[in-house]
């Protein structure tokens, strides 16, 4: 070997192992960020899925509830009296004190005793023990959030609150443990109180609407633009434009979701049914372009075999063309609804931002959907709102894991049949 | 001017005896006036005429690109499924023009099946490729009579005592040559009276091939089967007519006993010689 050819190939061997560094160093960059993006998040939201729950004997005051009238008796106050009663407190002329109590204990407890006194009027006199969550700012405090160490005037607990907290946590009165309500109600106005099950089934109901509009026509739509349109100048402009709209900004899908299907057509405001259609519409050019390169990808000669025995088109198409492409389809399918469910921008456009406190009644009633439960709480002015916010990214991701291990498994199931 | 000269190549010896018994041949089954086909702007068949006699082997030769293929799926209206494909004259089966607008192309390729280069099974069981065609065009009434085709088709196609025992199993398990025999045995299902094979054996070794060309030898007692083939030695032993394409056109055709031993044209001697291809 020459001199130069030998000089050559090191230069050569030098570039192949730089190259082969780029793309190591570029995946570790990656994999960091994923890594980090998910430690975060997972942190961050871990501490929502546990929460502190505080057991408080109540004196039913007879004097403070009105048997006639217990939607207007204040049984939070009830609650407060009892709270410094146990503390040794005695409530002060400008009821500052039973506001300071009224403050640790969420209205989720005064709830409870309303409840418990319309079933059976004869408590009336008598302690009960109720269980319930503490407010949002103590629940703070006690995953050590909320510091002491701040200065009072920074802080919505003040001292004497503080002290009342630990003194509750060192008798026993305050239990840790996992946060049953996060996972079993809607949004609310109380963060302790607020949940995810109602965007959770507002999500399941939108991606159910956009299920059945966006895959049998999106299939349908490849299957004929693939199989049996004619390749002509109309649709070479079809298929560029399918590609275009692939490429539209969501949230355009959101504004002609507002112009045509609310004002024209009249659909419901901010409705699951609503939410699903301009999903559909915006997840349609993706299964139309995953179907048609899945269909392009079943071999020519397996049409040629169906015709060849006399089938016709329609024949060959949904007998041995489809059925081959099946794997891709649903992948494609299954990719374009998880990106669907992660939507949000458009959904803000059909006033789907609305807060609704309850589960969705129906398709066409107000619903709530995960992304936008993430943003409406993100914007909310409490802390502890911002919590909620990671555990309801951690909620919707784990739906996004499950959506993308389903499309890995049916892709396996259909392709094991040679 | 070269002098007609007698091939006597050992290959083309080796030719099975029977193919080279006079043959008396049934009136034409396939006639063809004047055929021409466009690819959009190209022409690759140029006014073809034939007659294909039926319950005979009719092979087509000639080197690549020479249209022989082309021709062949003008015979079962294939060349309608390639876009810009265009097609002249007539191709008269029976006395009935193939491209008459009355013909239906499913019907017509029931009755004239089609074997391809790449042994093309669906990716089904075995059963289910034999069962497909009969299925769709509703030739079986009940089970017992669809599994009575199916197992006598494959019969037909040598492939019965191979697969008995696993008609569940995938047809593209087969190995290459069983693949062939089984698109074979699939073409027979649907009682064609024309078989088509383009390059049948390309793919396959020379046991497989050896196996297919007795079979072709076999059909033709009940089918008419036009064959195209790279192979001069394989048309030598399958065929009785052989035609000759080149660039386009039909150059010559006739008994293929005439065509390797004492062809009328020289372009024709040049190509069985090695000359051109």
């Amino acid at each position: 070997m020459t001199e130069i050819a030998a000089a050559r190939l090191k230069k050569r061997h030098a570039a192949e192992g730089r190259f082969r560094l780029y793309g190591r160093m570029a995946i570790i960059v990656a994999l960091s960020f994923l890594v980090l993006l998910l430690g975060r998040i997972g942190i961050q939201g871990y501490s929502t899925f546990t929460t502190n729950t505080v057991s408080l004997p109540v004196y039913l005051d007879p004097a403070r509830i009105d048997p006639a009238d217990l939607e207007g008796s204040n049984f939070d106050y009830v609650v407060a009296l009892s709270l410094l009663k146990r503390m040794g407190e005695t409530e002060d002329e400008f009821g500052s004190a039973s506001d300071d109590a009224m403050a640790l204990v969420s209205r989720d407890l005064g709830f409870q005793i309303l409840d418990k006194v319309k079933a059976d009027a004869t408590l009336i006199g008598k302690t009960v023990t109720i269980t319930g969550p503490v407010k949002a700012d103590a629940d703070l405090y006690y995953k050590g959030e909320l510091k002491r160490s701040t200065d009072e005037a920074d802080r919505k607990l003040n001292d004497r609150q503080l002290d009342w907290l630990d003194r509750l946590k060192k008798s026993g009165a305050v239990t840790s443990g996992f946060n049953v309500a996060f996972f079993t109600n809607a949004d609310s106005t109380e963060p302790e109180q607020a949940g995810i099950l109602g965007a959770v089934i507002g999500s399941a109901m939108m991606l159910l609407v956009t299920a059945l509009i966006a895959v049998p026509m999106g299939v349908m739509a490849a299957v004929w633009l693939e199989e049996f349109a004619p390749k002509n100048r109309w649709t070479d402009l079809i298929e560029v434009n399918i590609n275009n709209l692939a490429a539209v900004p969501s949230i355009v899908y959101g504004l002609l979701g507002l112009a045509v299907f609310i004002n024209w057509f009249g659909a419901p405001r901010g409705a699951a049914v609503t939410g699903g259609m301009v999903l559909a519409l915006m997840a349609l050019p993706t299964v139309i372009i995953a179907t048609r390169s899945a269909l392009k990808a079943v071999p020519p000669s397996i049409r040629e075999a169906a015709w060849g025995v006399g089938a016709s088109r329609t024949q060959t198409v949904f007998h041995h063309v489809l059925p081959q492409a099946m794997p891709g389809v649903m992948t494609g399918a299954i990719l374009s609804l998880a990106h669907a469910l992660g939507e949000t921008a458009p959904l803000l456009m059909i006033g789907m931002i609305a807060f609704n406190p309850g589960l969705p009644e129906g398709f066409t009633s107000s619903a709530s959907v995960l992304p936008v439960q993430v943003f409406i709480w993100e914007n909310a002015s409490e802390r502890a709102f911002h919590e909620r916010t990671a555990a309801a990214i951690v909620v919707l991701l784990v739906f996004m894991i499950a959506m993308n291990a389903a499309a890995v498994i049916l892709r396996r199931r259909f392709e094991r049949r040679w | 001017m070269v002098a007609p000269m007698t091939v006597q190549s050992p290959l083309i010896r080796t030719a099975a005896p029977h193919s080279h018994h006079p043959v008396s041949l049934e009136p034409s089954k396939i006639v063809v006036r004047d055929v021409s086909v466009f690819y959009g702007a190209k022409q690759a068949l140029d006014s073809v005429s034939i007659d294909i006699p039926g319950k005979a082997v009719t092979a087509f030769i000639g080197p690549s690109g020479c249209g022989k293929s082309t021709f062949l799926r003008c015979i079962n209206r294939m060349n309608d499924t390639i876009p810009g494909c265009r097609v002249e004259g007539a191709v008269e089966i029976d006395g009935e023009d193939v491209n008459d607008k009355a013909i239906d192309p499913v019907v017509l390729r029931a009755k004239v099946g089609m074997v391809f280069q790449k042994p093309n099974p669906f990716p089904k069981s075995i059963f289910e490729n034999v069962a497909y065609g009969p299925r769709i065009h509703g030739i079986s009434s009940s089970k017992s009579e669809l599994e009575g085709i199916v197992e006598a088709s494959l019969k037909k196609a040598g492939l019965w005592a191979e697969v008995s025992d696993r008609l569940g199993a995938p047809g593209t398990s087969l190995s290459g040559g069983q693949q062939q025999r089984l698109v074979i045995a699939r073409a027979i299902a649907v009682n064609p009276e024309i078989i088509l094979m383009d390059e049948p054996c390309s793919a396959l070794d020379p046991i497989a091939t050896a196996r297919i060309e007795e079979l072709i030898d076999d059909l033709r007692q009940q089918f008419c089967i036009v064959i195209v083939t790279h192979s001069m030695a394989q048309a030598a032993r399958v065929s009785q007519r052989t035609a000759f394409f080149h660039m386009g056109r039909l150059i010559e055709s006739g008994s293929t006993e005439e065509i390797f031993t004492n062809p009328r044209e020289s372009r024709t001697q040049d190509y069985i010689t090695g000359r051109i291809g």
